[in-house]
């Protein structure tokens, strides 16, 4: 490559600020086999673009190099740029100067040093390009969602809507998910059973649709548009298929008093099972855990009276590979249980609360549960250790969130809203209750929330304090809540009956497990990443991967289902297509080189490699070397360093761009 | 956080070989979050660190750089599944060849940072830099370069080498 152009980018200032940019394009200039450069205010602005689709034509130039921001950020406009100027895509790079240069050190000299620095190794990179060309690879129009709670629904109906099949998959009995334990929702007070329940008869009914419940995600293997997904069908020990859900199994069975998980551990059930009456599937499910039959082999009592004969204590777990081209991830959240310090976690626990060892602490879901109509109290609000009508409830917000020492430092969102709500259900279902609210400050940013948050306080009576809770403890048969009203400035003590905690929202568990398994990547709290915190907000880094609800970060109900939408949205924009187009870096092998002695087929974590044969003209074998199946190459380069006689090569990273960029140091 | 803009004696090269997806990432953070950190890195992007050859370190200590950081994703993390692993074992290997051959393994560090600990590359970058500051220029590799058997393929005295009397002799012998 002999006339590469270097375009370089001022990013309006903050390039400009720190790097004396004129100097970088002089620099370039003088770079032999440049033939062309220039810097512009904004290279990505439609005016940028057309200096540099000109250049390239004026010039006759047959490599690009922009030095402007990330190639995260840019690389595929400027190489549609190129691409539309006649060259090949592939020859079109970007020197990162704003994320790694302009943006990280204030001192002109040194950072225009660096700047020319980066421009000279890309330009090397550059001029040892190849063309390439993308390889196109079909698309299985069959999308999988992990995770049945109204962001896995909402996604599901609508690719579903769209016409596509869909497997969704969720690790509990019954989807429905957190949604679904709630007893009302903001800002409307719409009873959240009532909207959510006819979803999830209709994903049950949707013919596209194919529900797998009780299941896990085992292994995930391929790439955009051809993923084949091993999904973990954990034994029910009851026969789906024969199962007609009388519920005569769960009346019959003689161990009932174990705590029910879908209403926080405040109601019982029995070993078999189902999560809640209206749980779709509506298939009950036996927990071996607590059943006298899988701990002492003595009991069989479902068997007998279930008529189908649908209870199967010899079921196993059984695997099945779904072939789908996207996948939509939707596992949710759970709340930050406070009582103690989570194992091997640099998350603090709130000891000085006495969550977990005073019983009438509760936390906010707990709470949904009692006001719900189908929960363990019919929908009174009756405090866990006495069953009494609490008169005086303490709701204490910012409890795990927001605070750095206790190690999350993030807002949850939700909690100033729900928080709100419950003070009116508490005020509707108690009428001479008095609900008292401690708050940081009161974030309603949503329609109609602040109008709601208001109500709450000005119409329902609910006191709002503003300052933390430094100490509970029991006194008799009240909790003394010990804090401080820094609006007043003064110390407030608050003998209550009830404390209800809105505890920080945190990802599922094992969300950093489930995130490996994808090939995603995750933060520190195991919330998963976005590709791009403006723009693609939806999309993981990964390709054919979408994120939907409060996986990514604490969401509220609106926000999680437009967000699944916008999932689903990405994911028929992809099946769209009959042929997807990929990246070309992917691996080849020099057959002349190869000695076939197949250590790159060892370390290929695809299984791209396969042996090939060569044969004479009389069909003797000559002698085996590697292939690289492109569709399947992955193009991280392990097998490229791992090669001894140097006869692998991935294409867009070759030893010889690599090598020339390192002289150029 | 402001950087020092103190004037030192000495300003070593750094080379920075990185993974694209958590490292490059990371460093990409560190920019939008406005960190700062010293400005003696380079930055070379590779897929992934399974992708690094560790001839490719040596090269860069020999072309001048005084320091070296290999950095990928943590360990599970890895976007091609098990890239960094291979990475890992190959430069546990390799550390101990370095070590073997003279050099001092505080000018070679591996990392992991991932795309989510902008504030974990520049605490990288500033402690290697600052630590190979105050080891000093590294001449050894340098120095060899300059010697005929390194810079073969380097092209300038590739002719002088192949016809070399020895070298004839020895291509005589054969034919």
């Amino acid at each position: 490559m002999s006339r590469i152009g270097v375009f370089v980018c001022h990013c309006g200032e903050n390039i400009s600020r720190t790097v004396d940019v004129e100097q970088v394009a002089k620099a370039a200039g003088e770079i032999p086999g440049v033939a062309y450069s220039c810097d512009y205010k904004y290279m990505c602005s439609d005016p940028g673009q057309t200096l540099l689709k000109k250049a390239v034509a004026e010039h006759k130039l047959d490599g690009v190099l922009v030095a402007a921001c990330s190639p995260r950020m840019h690389e595929k406009t400027f190489r549609k740029a190129a691409e539309a100027a006649g060259l090949n895509p592939y020859l079109c790079e970007m020197a990162n100067i704003r994320e790694h240069c302009s943006w990280v050190h204030e001192d002109r000299g040194m950072a225009t040093a660096k700047a020319k620095d980066i421009v000279k190794l890309m330009v090397e990179r550059v001029r040892k390009g190849k063309s390439l060309a993308p390889i196109t690879v079909p698309v299985t129009k069959r999308a999988l969602v992990i995770g049945g709670g109204i962001a896995g629904i909402q996604a599901a109906l609508d690719i579903a809507d769209a016409g596509h099949k869909v497997v969704l998959v969720e690790r509990d009995p019954s989807i429905g998910g957190h949604m679904a334990q709630l007893s009302e929702t903001f800002p409307t007070l719409d009873c959240s059973q009532c909207i959510m329940t006819p979803k999830m008869v209709d994903v049950a009914n949707h013919p596209n649709i194919t529900l797998f419940t009780y299941s896990e995600i085992e292994k995930v293997e391929g790439y955009i548009g051809n993923f084949q997904v091993t999904v973990k069908h954990k034994a029910r020990s009851v026969d789906e298929k024969k199962c007609t859900g009388c519920g005569v199994c769960m009346t019959k069975c003689p161990k009932k008093k174990i705590p029910n998980e879908f209403d926080q551990g405040h109601g019982m059930r029995p070993a078999i099972y189902v999560p809640f009456p209206q749980a779709v599937p509506n298939t009950p499910v036996i927990d071996r855990e607590n059943c006298t039959m899988f701990q002492s082999g003595k009991c069989g009592v479902c068997a007998k009276v279930c008529g189908p004969g649908a209870v199967d204590y010899e079921q196993k777990d059984t695997f099945t590979v779904e072939d789908v081209g996207a996948i939509v991830v939707a596992t949710g959240f759970k709340l930050y249980t406070i009582d103690r310090k989570p194992e091997g976690s640099p998350i603090q626990g709130y000891g000085e609360f006495g969550y977990g060892t005073i019983p009438d602490i509760i936390d906010g879901m707990t709470f949904e549960r009692l006001a719900s109509a189908s929960g363990p109290t019919g929908g009174k609000i009756l405090r866990p250790s006495d069953g009494k009508e609490p008169k005086q409830v303490v709701f204490i917000q910012c409890v795990g969130s927001r605070a750095r020492e206790k190690g999350i430092s993030y807002c949850s969102k939700v909690c100033c809203m729900y928080t709100a709500k419950h003070t009116m259900l508490y005020h509707h279902k108690v009428h001479d209750g008095q609900a008292y609210v401690f708050f940081m400050d009161a974030r309603t940013p949503g329609k109609g929330y602040d109008e709601f948050w208001r109500r709450a306080v000005e119409e329902e009576e609910a006191v709002y304090i503003r300052g933390m809770v430094s100490r509970m403890y029991q006194r008799g048969d009240k909790i003394v809540v010990m804090g401080s009203d820094i609006q007043v400035g003064t110390q407030v003590e608050i003998e209550a009956d009830l404390v209800v905690l809105a505890t920080a929202v945190q990802p599922q568990d094992g969300a950093d497990l489930l995130a490996q398994k994808l090939g995603i990547s995750y933060d520190k709290y195991n919330f998963y990443s976005e590709a791009h915190a403006k723009l693609k907000p939806v999309e993981c880094a990964t390709a054919g991967i979408y994120l939907a609800g409060a996986c990514q970060g604490p969401k509220d109900i609106p926000d999680t289902v437009s967000q699944a939408s916008a999932a689903a949205a990405k994911v028929m924009t992809l099946f769209a297509k009959d042929q997807l187009e990929r990246d070309p870096v992917v691996a080849k092998v020099n057959e002349k080189y190869c000695v076939g002695c197949f250590a790159c087929k060892k370390v290929c974590a695809y299984g791209a490699i396969e042996e090939k044969e060569i044969r004479d003209r009389q069909g003797n074998l000559v002698k085996k070397v590697a292939y690289v199946n492109p569709g399947v190459c992955g193009g991280c380069g392990t097998c490229q360093a791992t090669c001894p006689s140097k006869s692998i090569e991935l294409d867009g990273y070759t030893d010889e761009q690599i090598m020339a960029m390192i002289e150029a140091l | 956080m402001h950087a020092e803009t103190k004037q030192h004696d000495f300003e070593p090269k750094i080379v920075a070989f990185v993974c694209t997806w958590c490292t490059y990432a990371g460093a990409d953070l560190a920019g939008t979050s406005r960190m700062q950190y010293p400005s003696n890195v380079r930055v070379l992007k590779f897929p992934c660190t399974g992708r690094i050859d560790p001839v490719f370190i040596l090269r860069a200590f020999q072309k001048g750089a005084d320091g070296v950081l290999v950095s990928g994703c943590h360990p599970g993390d890895c976007h091609y599944m098990a890239g960094n692993f291979h990475a890992r074992r190959r430069f546990a290997a390799f550390r101990a060849l370095l070590s073997f051959v003279g050099v001092d393994l505080n000018r070679l560090q591996f990392s992991w940072v991932s795309a989510a600990e902008g504030g974990k590359w520049v605490d990288v970058v500033t402690e290697l830099t600052e630590r190979v500051r105050t080891m000093g220029p590294m001449p050894e590799f340098k120095e060899l370069e300059h010697e005929e058997q390194w810079s073969t393929f380097a092209g300038a005295s590739a002719d002088k080498v192949l016809n070399s009397p020895e070298l004839k002799e020895a291509y005589d012998s054969i034919g």
